[in-house]
């Protein structure tokens, strides 16, 4: 949006957005948990909004922030995946690899200044290592054992950086879970862009 | 090695461009004789999805089996076979997945076969039309099994022909192939049975003393595999 007389302007406000993505590594593996909420601004309008994504057999992403952004990103390492695929080498990409490809992404698009108005986090599971790494709009980039964005960075993680210290990193996926749950029911409580129905994928 | 019973060019066969006075391309008839000198390769459709392999000749124990791949994935959903300059199939190959790759991006949904063989027969056509380009000297066999149209079978000649087929062949033992293949029941042939007679036409008509040794390879997309894929060699029967 802008006037035309600025030349090409680049929409800068997102319009339909998620809420927070929160990620943990368990023993032998990585959760994520998104509630299905595509916000309209103030109107909760798209009650039904799967915004966990799974980009090959050892990857998934999910994204906060503008949904047509989070469509396109899925669109985009979809394709990536074909030619993995079509490739058939029995190699495929880790998510690490795809993390990388991803936070380089974001950062071009930054560079450009149309950004994807996104805080991503991509989480898989590959050589019997788990993976957790969060990316943004900026083209920042962070691997931890544990992940969120938005309001979850503020409202979950304390909570489950005092679970994780007590379990000390050894968590099982049971655990993990309800941890994951209580972080949820928290966000639902005092964020307000958020609902009580949500997607959750490891 | 050329043919003995062809007619002689004359100076009417430097060029695509250039027709015969009997109303022949030249060009386009040698790269046919690329593709019939070259390893058989069959493509059968089944009421569960369809099932290619190509006799792909091993001219050396040194090469590995995998390599000089004559299967080509291209998208989840479809496959191709080939025969002829395996270089040249390569760029087919491409060409389809970009095609494949950007009508997903376009519409939204998997190509069905019958446009992506479209796009196909018009590319490869193209160099058929031009003095500085030579026609491909590769045949396809396109596999595809998409949500629209089912699964289906199209071969994409030299020349740039589109044809939709139950079952066909091309390469060396083309004619005896199609002969077999025409024995086949297509409304009741399953993909795990179209498996067995690919592997069994192209073994019976593989000469053993005149052709070098051979590697099959097959490929389908079917409801087991829900997408194009290698096939598992368990499944090989002979």
């Amino acid at each position: 949006a802008g006037s035309s007389e600025n030349g090409k302007q680049h929409t800068l406000d997102p319009i339909v957005t998620g809420a927070s993505v929160l990620g943990v590594k368990y023993t032998g593996g990585v959760m994520l948990m998104a509630d299905t909420l595509g916000s309209y601004g103030s109107l909760a309008r798209f009650c039904d909004v799967e915004r966990i994504r799974q980009v090959n057999d050892t990857t998934i992403v999910a994204c906060s922030g503008e949904y047509s952004d989070l469509q396109y990103i899925d669109d985009l390492l979809h394709t990536l995946v074909v030619e993995d695929y079509a490739e058939d080498d029995g190699a495929s990409l880790n998510p690490e690899e795809i993390f990388h490809y991803l936070s380089r992404v974001m950062y071009n698009r930054r560079s450009k200044v149309n950004p994807l108005w996104n805080q991503a986090i991509v989480a898989g599971f590959a050589d019997g290592k788990p993976f957790l790494g969060y990316t943004d709009l900026y083209g920042s980039t962070f691997e931890d054992n544990l992940l969120a964005t938005g309001f979850g960075q503020y409202l979950a993680m304390p909570l489950m950086r005092k679970a994780v210290e007590e379990n000390e990193g050894k968590m099982s996926a049971d655990e993990a879970k309800a941890l994951l749950e209580e972080s949820m029911r928290v966000l639902f409580y005092r964020d307000g862009r958020t609902i009580n129905k949500f997607q959750t994928a490891n | 090695k050329t043919l003995t019973m062809t007619a002689v060019g004359a100076g009417y066969d430097l060029s695509p461009t250039t027709y015969s006075p009997d109303g022949r391309v030249f060009q386009i008839e040698y790269a046919q004789k690329a593709v019939e000198s070259s390893g058989t390769s069959i493509g059968i459709r089944c009421i569960d999805g369809v099932v290619v392999g190509s006799e792909k000749a091993m001219p050396t124990k040194l090469m590995l089996q995998s390599t000089n791949r004559r299967i080509w994935i291209v998208d989840m959903h479809t496959g191709m076979a080939t025969s002829g300059l395996t270089a040249d199939a390569r760029r087919i190959a491409d060409e389809a997945r970009y095609e494949s790759e950007n009508y997903r991006d376009f519409y939204g949904h998997q190509v069905p076969g019958r446009i992506l063989g479209d796009r196909l027969a018009r590319f490869v056509h193209s160099y058929t039309l031009v003095g500085w380009l030579r026609p491909f000297g590769a045949a396809t066999l396109l596999a595809s099994y998409d949500d629209t149209n089912g699964p289906e079978l199209h071969s994409i000649q030299v020349d740039g022909t589109l044809l939709r087929y139950f079952a066909t062949a091309v390469g060396k033992n083309r004619q005896a192939a199609q002969t077999d293949l025409e024995q086949i029941d297509f409304k009741t042939i399953t993909c795990r049975e179209a498996v067995n007679k690919v592997a069994e036409i192209i073994y019976k008509h593989h000469d053993d003393i005149k052709d070098k040794n051979f590697v099959l390879e097959l490929g389908w997309a079917c409801d087991e595999s829900g997408r194009k894929f290698q096939q598992v060699p368990a499944d090989i029967a002979n």
